[in-house]
């Protein structure tokens, strides 16, 4: 393999504006597929989802998902896009073994939803990204290349193709050309696809998994001299299956692209492939002539003109966007934008909300969450959302530590009842007897004893050297089995001496 | 039985069998006898299915016996078109590409016969994928027409109608796309119907153009072909482009056969060069017949007609350039050319190269050029403009009369091989009845007399519009009431060849 | 307008058929003589017609988001030319999507 020569970003954007432009393939979440009734469910045994239609058998015919045409309605609305009044599904005719008909039936020049934005957070600045179009298309079955060295297509022997996706609804968004991004270019584009991505499982239309390939992107990236006013000719990037790729292949694409031009020569339009171990992409094979698809509309179809009312009642019942919720949230709770990017990053936004919601402060709700409970779902290796704990239980223990019937030390035993299945927190509190002993009276006991045990502790304690007094409250914490709350034994043992 | 079993109508059987007088089992035995004595002149059949015709005869007798009736068409025999799906049978579409290939599902037509208890006897010989006038595009040799073996039986249903023709089934299906049921019909001296597109289920059906094929009935009298079209038609969930809507009461207009004050058009623009003259005669006579019947005849002009063949013969290659995509050795069908060393394209190619007639790829070669880029426009769109002005044309002249005539195909017979070879010549057949298919609307064929100059069967071709199929056949009826009482007998009476 | 044994021979690679150079020479003219008998369509003017392409007037046709209607991986494979590890098994692919 060629080394690529790179101009170094900070050198490359100097010089050069990028303009990035950004499709997305989003597998849509419906029971059945997009023209059939087979079901969807991941990981079958190969060839167990499948029938006429999406095997394409001789006389078989496609009948629209009316739940995939709402989806994507939904998805338009919430991109701010103009919801078709008529469309129609079109054939892209092209012979591939993994589509049974040797032809796609998508949207062409009649898509379900055009013209639209995303307003995205790059630092402190909100990017627009407009949204070309929205459409609906048919997702192909998979192969397995046998033979070759990496199980890769070059060198295989033979291949094995499953028809269980084909025939999945998948919505393809896509971006208008982004300008003016400059140096943020690679975050812009990973902040497109991380907001988009909220966005698309706010609606519930998606698992949107980048990991499983339910969330798919293709990046195109140009560059042109600065101040020329023109653009440059932009390259396709495919296999960029994180986020972190979408940031990397951008840059990279600068740096490459820079250098290409720096020495004089042109970038080749040309799809490249993006390599996660390197970071690179690498030119795909050159085709000789451009796909001719031979568009024309799908006879087998009647076209989709979604009734006036139909998409006002999509509307009325749209969730609030993430972007909205999370700037909501952010202003009622108080806390820096830095603060809110780890919640948000930790997937814990709309469990602290409702903690919030049902009667803990901010502050308490997202020390639990990102906290004691953040820990305990990364042990038992699953997303906070699935721990056996609901922020209604979470706001009630923040609750009983505010009121002072427990300590940080017994909430958190606490906790641990309720994940194990216990009970309610006041039910486990009852049933271990957890309360924090406040009678003042046993805790005078227990300092006696604390004080009689450690003389030395208690002589600096009296002779002011309070920090001293912190195996005395050791000794009492002990003693009660920690069931003290902690800053009153150390109240009243300062009291008491000095 | 006062008369043979073979040559009792679908109707008489019917009373026959709820009278007891006969079994459904003896009907199939007569027709399955009459099949072997005549088939291997006329080769009308593929593949005869006499053990499950017998054992759905058996069926149905047992039914009987409880008194259970499940249609009128219960234990009458009916040939089925190569095109449609049958499990158990092969569905060979008369190609070489899909020789012995058993579907895994019936299309939903098969399903409605099975249904009705109609005796499914065999499967038909075609044009390959419906493409051709003469059943000499099919791989397996041609049928012969029973009026004289050495004349074509029309196509693509030729296979159909020549088994109806021979009476080795009373009843038969084809499919229309260019008129491949009403000129099979025509040239056989049978009955044969395009339905309203839309109006009988192309679930099932193997695609030659998706937005003109029809599935429609053959019978040797207009009421038999009636009570057939009722049986199968209907809204289908599995066919986007089905109608919901009731079928046409086609069997009650057939018994009551009255043209009084119906208003007739005969179309100006088909006749003229090139319709032989006897053909001409013999339809000038059926008119002045429907005129002495009480019929208002009066000339109607469609001016784009003229342009039905040009803008046909984009349309239906387009479309079938991308059906027929699917045959590429990977699924099902023939693979050739796999020996180890060959690519998937390769053995695609070399598949499709062995596995398609002349014709065939003639279309699809067409169709694909029609479909480019660069010709679109100029091709495929304007065909669809043309499109327009012919629906346009039908709606204006629907607007003056109720019905529209013309000849069903301007020549009678041909002798096999005259046109084999000449493509345009043989597209020909299809000038009366192209029409019909590009607008949707509803056209029925109807024997109408021997040309003098051959003794060769003419068909009269009634147009009806959409959704008013039930006029073509209180028209027909009428007609061939008024004709057989002229002649004395049934027109097949006179049929020499058998 | 015509068409050239080239342009035939070009279409027939795009629709994947492996022609003969006898079946080109065969269908090339042929071919030429009907593109030059369809292109009549051009005659028509047709300014401002929509064109058809779907003759029912029909729209909205939908299903329900419910599971019905599947194959067993016996029937899907039953007719496939060859299978392995319950899969359609075809020869190898050069092309890139």
């Amino acid at each position: 393999m060629t080394m690529e020569t790179l101009v170094p970003f900070a050198a490359a954007i100097e010089r050069y504006e990028p303009v990035i432009g950004l499709e997305t393939h989003v597998e849509l979440g419906t029971r059945t597929k997009m023209f059939c009734g087979c079901t969807t469910t991941f990981g079958a045994e190969p060839n167990s989802q499948v029938c006429p239609v999406c095997l394409g058998l001789p006389g078989s015919l496609p009948v629209v998902n009316r739940t995939a045409i709402e989806y994507t309605i939904r998805i338009g609305l919430a991109l701010n896009c103009t919801i078709a009044a008529w469309c129609r599904f079109a054939r892209k005719n092209y012979f591939y073994p993994d589509m049974p008909k040797n032809f796609q039936i998508s949207q062409y020049d009649e898509p379900l939803c055009t013209d639209g934005y995303l307003d995205v957070m790059v630092g402190e600045r909100t990017i627009r990204v407009g949204i070309e179009r929205v459409h609906l298309e048919e997702d192909t079955g998979k192969s397995l290349h046998v033979g070759g060295a990496t199980g890769r297509i070059h060198g295989a022997e033979y291949s094995l193709v499953d028809y269980n996706r084909a025939g999945i609804p998948l919505v393809e968004i896509v971006t208008k050309p982004v300008e003016g991004t400059g140096a943020d270019a690679p975050v812009a584009a990973r902040a497109y696809v991380t907001e988009l991505r909220d966005l698309l499982r706010s609606l519930g239309v998606s698992d949107v998994r980048m990991e499983e390939g339910s969330l798919r992107c293709d990046v195109n990236t140009s560059i042109a001299p600065r101040g020329s006013g023109r653009w440059g000719t932009r390259t396709e990037t495919k296999n960029v299956n994180s986020l972190r790729s979408v940031e990397r292949s951008v840059l990279f694409e600068i740096e490459r692209q820079a250098a290409v031009l720096d020495a004089g020569g042109r970038v080749i339009q040309e799809t490249r492939h993006f390599q996660e171990d390197s970071g690179i992409t690498t030119a795909g094979r050159s085709k000789e002539e451009a796909q001719d698809y031979r568009y024309f509309p799908e006879p087998d179809l009647v076209p989709v003109a979604p009734p006036a009312d139909w998409v006002a009642e999509i509307k009325a019942a749209l969730p609030e966007a993430p972007s909205r919720v999370r700037a909501r949230l952010r202003a009622e709770w108080d806390v820096p934008e830095l603060e809110m990017d780890a919640i948000v990053n930790a997937g814990v936004l709309g469990l602290v909300a409702e903690t919030v919601a049902a009667g803990a402060s901010p502050a308490d709700a997202r020390k639990w969450w990102l906290g004691e409970l953040a820990r305990r779902a990364n042990d038992a290796g699953v997303e906070p959302s699935a721990l056996a704990i609901t922020p209604a239980q979470v706001a009630r223990v923040a609750q009983l530590v505010t009121g002072g019937a427990l300590n940080d030390h017994l909430a958190r035993d606490v906790v641990g009842a309720v994940l194990a299945g216990e009970g309610d927190p006041d039910q486990v509190v009852a049933a271990r007897g957890l309360a924090v002993v406040s009678d003042e009276g046993a805790l005078n006991t227990a300092i006696d004893a604390a004080i009689a045990a450690n003389p030395e502790a208690a002589a600096k304690v009296r002779e002011g050297k309070v920090a001293a007094a912190g195996p005395l409250v050791g000794a009492v914490m002990k003693a009660t089995a920690g069931q003290a709350d902690a800053a009153r034994v150390r109240e009243l043992i300062l009291a008491r001496l000095t | 039985m006062p008369r043979e079993l073979t040559r009792m109508t679908a109707a008489e059987l019917s009373v026959a069998l709820a009278r007891n007088e006969v079994s459904a089992a003896e009907v199939t035995r007569a027709h399955l006898d009459r099949i072997a004595a005549v088939d291997d002149r006329v080769h009308a059949f593929l593949h005869v299915a006499a053990d499950s015709a017998l054992a759905q005869a058996r069926e149905i007798d047992d039914e009987r016996a409880k008194g259970i009736r499940r249609s009128p068409l219960a234990g009458v025999p009916v040939a089925v078109k190569d095109v449609f799906t049958t499990i158990g049978m092969p569905t060979t579409c008369g190609s070489r590409i899909l020789a012995g290939w058993r579907p895994p599902y019936d299309a939903t037509i098969t399903t409605r016969l099975k249904q009705a208890g109609a005796i499914i006897v065999g499967k038909t010989n075609m044009d390959e994928f419906a493409m051709g006038s003469s059943t000499e595009n099919s791989a397996y040799g041609p049928s012969r027409n029973p009026w004289d073996l050495d004349k074509i039986p029309g196509g693509s249903s030729g296979g159909s109608a020549a088994a109806v023709a021979a009476y080795e089934a009373p009843l038969a299906i084809g499919t229309d796309t260019g008129g491949s049921i009403r000129q099979p019909a025509a040239v056989c001296g049978i009955v044969g119907t395009k339905p309203t597109y839309g109006g009988s289920s192309r679930y099932g059906v193997v695609a030659f153009a998706s937005s003109l094929d029809t599935p429609g009935p053959f019978g040797r009298t207009v009421l038999d072909t009636a009570l057939l079209h009722e049986a199968m038609s209907g809204h289908d969930p599995c066919d986007s482009t089905s109608i919901d809507a009731p079928v046409p009461p086609v069997v009650a207009a057939a018994r009551e056969a009255d043209v009084s004050g119906m208003r007739i058009g005969v179309v100006t623009e088909l006749s003229g060069e090139g319709y032989q003259s006897g053909v001409l005669s013999r339809f000038a006579e059926a008119v002045e017949l429907l005129e002495s019947l009480g019929a208002k005849v009066t000339e109607v002009s469609c001016p784009h007609f003229g342009y039905a063949l040009p803008a046909y013969y984009l349309i239906a290659p387009s479309e079938c350039s991308s059906n027929l995509a699917r045959f590429d050795a990977m699924r099902y069908g023939l693979r050739t050319g796999d020996d180890g060393t060959r690519d998937a394209e390769e053995v695609m190619a070399l598949t499709r190269e062995a596995g398609f007639g002349a014709e065939v790829k003639r279309r699809i070669i067409l169709g694909t050029y029609a479909l480019s880029s660069g010709y679109y426009d100029a091709y495929y769109g304007k065909a669809q403009q043309v499109r327009t002005l012919i629906i346009r044309d039908f709606d204006a002249a629907f607007g003056q009369v109720d019905v529209l005539v013309s000849p069903s195909t301007p020549t009678t017979a041909f002798p096999i091989g005259e046109r084999a070879d000449d493509p345009m010549a043989m597209y020909l057949a299809d000038l009366c009845t192209i029409p019909s298919d590009l607008a949707g609307n509803a056209a029925i064929s109807v024997p109408c007399g021997l040309a003098p100059e051959n003794g060769l069967p003419v068909g009269l071709q009634v147009m009806a519009p959409v959704l008013a199929d039930e006029r073509l056949y209180r028209v027909a009826a009428a007609a061939e009431a008024a004709f057989t009482g002229r002649w004395g007998h049934p027109l097949l009476a006179e049929a020499k060849g058998l | 307008m015509s068409i050239t044994r080239e342009e035939v021979a070009h279409l027939a690679r795009l629709a994947r058929i492996a022609l003969s150079d006898a079946e080109l020479d065969h269908l090339a003219p042929q071919l030429n003589q009907i593109i030059t008998a369809v292109a009549q369509v051009q005659e028509v003017t047709a300014e401002g017609i929509p064109p058809t392409s779907h003759a029912t007037g029909l729209t909205n046709v939908f299903r329900d988001d419910v599971p019905a209607g599947c194959l067993t991986p016996e029937q899907a494979l039953d007719q496939a030319p060859a299978v392995e590890q319950q899969r359609f098994k075809v020869p190898r692919i050069l092309g890139e999507d």
